[in-house]
């Protein structure tokens, strides 16, 4: 309890919150908490003050400081962490989420001044990662972050690492596009005097270029331009034919044929087509290619669980790693812990914060004996629970043994590319032949070369190249809207949905600005006095109550008392003040089903009460008109109570769902895909992880990018929430701009036909043609992209 | 016009130690974090002491 009179902010020097005491101050500073200034102790005290000089206030508030590292001794989970480790050095990479601004990167490379073992420390800003190299017989992990720690960067560790398993994914994608670009560029050199006419003189170079050329195209044909024949032969075994064969085909053909020229001084060869067509085909891949380096799509319930939980057994705590927890077993929680597995609760006053599982942020009142939940964080004191499951069989966590999870499947819907190659791959192979037959009785040489120039010109370079340089020009404009698509393929699956799901809390609410009115009317005198009673207390209601009535003088405030999760009694001078639920104020009391309310009583008498509603998101009644084409369905794990405010949005009462487990909803959306339904899964909490993955596109909202969400093909920013009939309209645009350009690139694939079934195909030509419908692809997808964004406002 | 042999060869070779160079770049890591070097670069060793309060 303290007891201050602040009438003006004060600002931590740290973390830059309000401070609402005076109690820590230090060398004219003043802080919000302890934790806040014993960071600001630790660097005064290693001269590192500096940290405080590059930003205002780059520290994150800590509300807590004890600190909970036990299970770091345990060897078995130091092992899985660690990246490397021998006799005297060890290497890690941990995870740290608030590392945010210069003043970060500043500090955490200078560690060795706080610790000497500390040898090396490097921060990769965008992926949020320290690499740490230390002696480790000096220092163990533990010790290591526990320093992190105290100087208010906790590290997030989990065993199911994903961002880390992401970021560490490497081909060598960058290096064969290196080597075809090095190539196409020495090729094009080399053949330029072919093209411009070379003298009875120099006759005796152009042997020598032709060469030098099918040197250079070795390693364009057989280490850049490998995977195109590594995939092709791989979809031919399993009866596919996908765009890879008549670009492997090509590849060959072209490849063959300049070597038999240049062998037989026939020609000049192909090579510069060669390598150019090897070199754009992998740049469409790189641009493909897009990584979010702090968002990962493949988060299941085991990153955002602790590693370990201190069990009691014989009056001892140990740490233990959740896959060894059992039935049975003691555990303790502390505050801000999560609830690793079902259990039971047997001591300590629960009040859980279900917010990761099911979106809502008011945390829930449990009683003794009460069965709690996997998922949810205790926010008071410490509690002791029986594990009446294990961790995998618990009622959120036995929804990863569905088969939703197992299956494994990248792309749900066959692109639009996939569908074509096929048949143009058929047609090309008739085309081919065709000419092949027709010039055969002619001559063996026509019909071989006709055979052969309509397999290059036609080679799909430019259809190839449409998917990949739209897609990624639609990325990255969803990008700039704050919604991250996981790859490129989400976007066409984007623009076939026809029916839409949403989870009702955190997802169409929000899960941070809880509206929170005043029933009744309260002088400004009675005002102070709750403001002051409840500035006390560290609930979440007590916090939005301070925060909704604003800067009041506080008041010195005797005998008070908090009944957690139930109510606080304090007085203020001779006034008796009450706040709290209805059954703590007046007994027996039946609260309005589905609402949250804090009670008010000043000297026994009854003054109004806070009632807390979740607000809907912005524009919500708007966003939802304009989706009015697709079926849209709401399901929820709540009660209904809030069926009559939502019935405007979504229609009829069929539409929504209420009281569904997370299985259920997995099963809903089942169900809308066997009625032929192309099901999109907007959801936010663990408890929608499931019919997520079930849907053909699942979407995870989050109000916070950095925050946890579940296993997803989308994340959206909540604040771009309104935006969703623009995405899906624009995703449908993006799908005609494909079209179109594959309709381009068959116009110059005629154009070179006409021309190839001759058999008169000049090296020059196919090295005008490829070049020049490249650049036409690549020029009009992204020029048309931007102008489809400008028009849905998304620019 | 031999000597179109010997700078051929020349730039070839030049070409590929450049090529070489961005294999061993790429090979270290160089290319891997592209943001927090240009943030690190402004940061002084010891800049001077002032306070902002």
């Amino acid at each position: 309890m303290t007891e201050s009179t602040v009438t003006e902010t004060t600002i931590c020097y740290h973390c830059g919150d309000e401070c609402l005491s005076t109690a820590y101050a230090e060398a004219e500073k003043h802080f919000c908490c302890q934790g806040c200034k014993s960071v600001y102790s630790i660097l005064s005290a290693n001269n590192l003050c500096s940290y405080y000089n590059f930003n205002e206030h780059p520290g994150l508030t800590r509300a807590r400081t004890d600190k909970r590292f036990d299970y770091l001794d345990n060897a078995g989970i130091v092992k899985e962490l660690i990246d490397y480790a021998d006799d005297n050095v060890t290497i890690v990479t941990l995870y740290i989420p608030h590392i945010h601004c210069s003043s970060c990167i500043w500090l955490l490379e200078k560690l060795n001044k706080f610790n000497p073992a500390i040898l090396h420390s490097r921060i990769d800003f965008l992926k949020k990662q320290l690499h740490i190299k230390y002696d480790s017989q000096q220092l163990s992990l533990k010790q290591l972050v526990e320093l992190l720690f105290d100087i208010g960067y906790e590290p997030a560790i989990n065993l199911q690492d994903v961002i880390k398993k992401q970021n560490t994914i490497k081909d060598n994608l960058v290096q064969r596009i290196a080597v075809a670009g090095f190539c196409f560029g020495n090729v094009m050199l080399l053949s330029f005097p072919e093209y411009l006419g070379l003298s009875s003189l120099e006759q005796s170079f152009k042997h020598f270029f032709g060469w030098l050329n099918i040197l250079f195209s070795l390693p364009v044909v057989f280490y850049s331009g490998r995977e195109y024949f590594v995939s092709a032969w791989q979809n031919l075994r399993n009866k596919v034919l996908n765009i890879d064969f008549p670009l492997a085909l090509g590849i060959a053909v072209l490849f063959i044929r300049t070597v038999v020229e240049i062998a037989n001084n026939a020609g000049a060869g192909f090579a510069d087509t060669l390598c150019g067509l090897v070199f754009f085909l992998l740049v469409g891949k790189f641009v493909q290619r897009k990584t979010y380096h702090h968002i990962s799509f493949e988060r299941d319930y085991r990153s955002f669980f602790p590693v370990a939980v201190q069990v009691i057994a014989n009056g001892v705590e140990t740490p233990v790693p959740l896959a060894d927890l059992k039935i049975g077993q003691r555990i303790v929680l502390r505050h801000n812990e999560i609830i690793p597995a079902d259990a039971i609760l047997l001591k300590g006053d629960a009040l859980i914060d279900f917010s990761f599982v099911t979106g809502e942020s008011i945390p829930v009142d449990k009683t003794l004996g009460e069965i709690i939940y996997a998922g949810g964080r205790q926010t008071s004191e410490a509690i002791e629970l029986e594990v009446v499951k294990p961790v995998s069989q618990s009622y959120l966590t036995q929804l990863w043994n569905n088969e939703a999870f197992t299956r494994q499947q990248d792309n749900r819907m066959q692109t639009f590319n996939e569908r074509v190659s096929k048949y143009f791959t058929y047609v090309l192979l008739a085309i081919a032949l065709g000419s092949l037959v027709f010039w055969l009785p002619t001559s063996l040489n026509r019909g071989l070369a006709a055979f052969t120039a309509v397999l290059i010109v036609a080679c799909p370079c430019a259809l190839a190249l449409s998917t990949p340089f739209t897609m990624s020009a639609a990325l990255s404009i969803f990008d700039k809207n704050l919604f991250y698509l996981k790859n490129t393929a989400v976007v066409e699956q984007l623009a076939k949905i026809d029916t839409i799901v949403f989870d009702k809390t955190g997802t169409i609410t929000t899960a941070t600005d809880n509206n929170i009115s005043l029933n009744g009317a309260l002088t400004g005198h009675q005002k102070q006095l709750v403001y002051s009673v409840c500035s006390n207390s560290n609930h979440p209601l007590s916090r939005m109550i301070c925060q909704y009535l604003g800067n009041i003088e506080k008041l010195p405030v005797n005998h008070y008392k908090e009944m957690p999760g139930k109510g606080i009694t304090a007085f203020i001078g001779d006034d008796e003040v009450k706040a709290g639920s209805g059954q703590f104020m007046f007994g027996m009391f039946n609260e309005e089903k589905g609402s949250t309310k804090v009670h008010l009583m000043v000297n026994g008498a009854y003054l109004g009460n806070f009632s807390f509603k979740q607000n809907y998101r912005d524009g919500l009644q708007k966003t939802a008109a304009e989706l009015a084409a697709y079926q849209m369905f709401l399901i929820s794990g709540d009660s209904d109570h809030e069926k009559e405010a939502l019935q405007p949005v979504f229609g009829s009462e069929e539409q929504m769902n209420f009281n569904q487990s997370p299985q259920n909803k997995l099963g809903f959306v089942q169900l809308l895909q066997h009625l032929k339904g192309k099901v999109m899964m907007i959801g936010d909490g663990l408890n929608d992880a499931g019919a997520l993955k079930q849907s053909d596109l699942g979407i995870a909202v989050t109000d916070n990018i950095n925050n946890f969400s579940p296993g997803c093909d989308a994340i959206l920013d909540g604040r771009s929430f309104n935006k969703l009939p623009a995405f899906l309209r624009f995703a449908k645009s993006t799908v005609t701009i494909i079209h179109c350009s594959f309709a381009i690139s068959l116009t110059y694939n005629l154009i070179g036909l006409s021309y190839a079934v001759t058999g008169n195909l000049s090296p020059l030509t196919a090295a005008i043609l490829m070049p020049l419908s490249t650049a036409t692809i690549i020029s009009f997808t992204t020029i048309a992209t931007h102008f489809a964004a400008k028009r849905r406002k998304l620019a | 016009m031999s000597i179109i042999y010997f700078l051929i060869g020349c730039s070839v070779l030049l070409a590929l130690l450049f090529l070489l160079a961005f294999f061993w770049a790429q090979r270290s890591g160089q290319n891997d974090d592209l943001y927090t070097p240009s943030v690190r670069i402004l940061l002084d060793d010891e800049p001077e002491p002032h306070d902002k309060k």
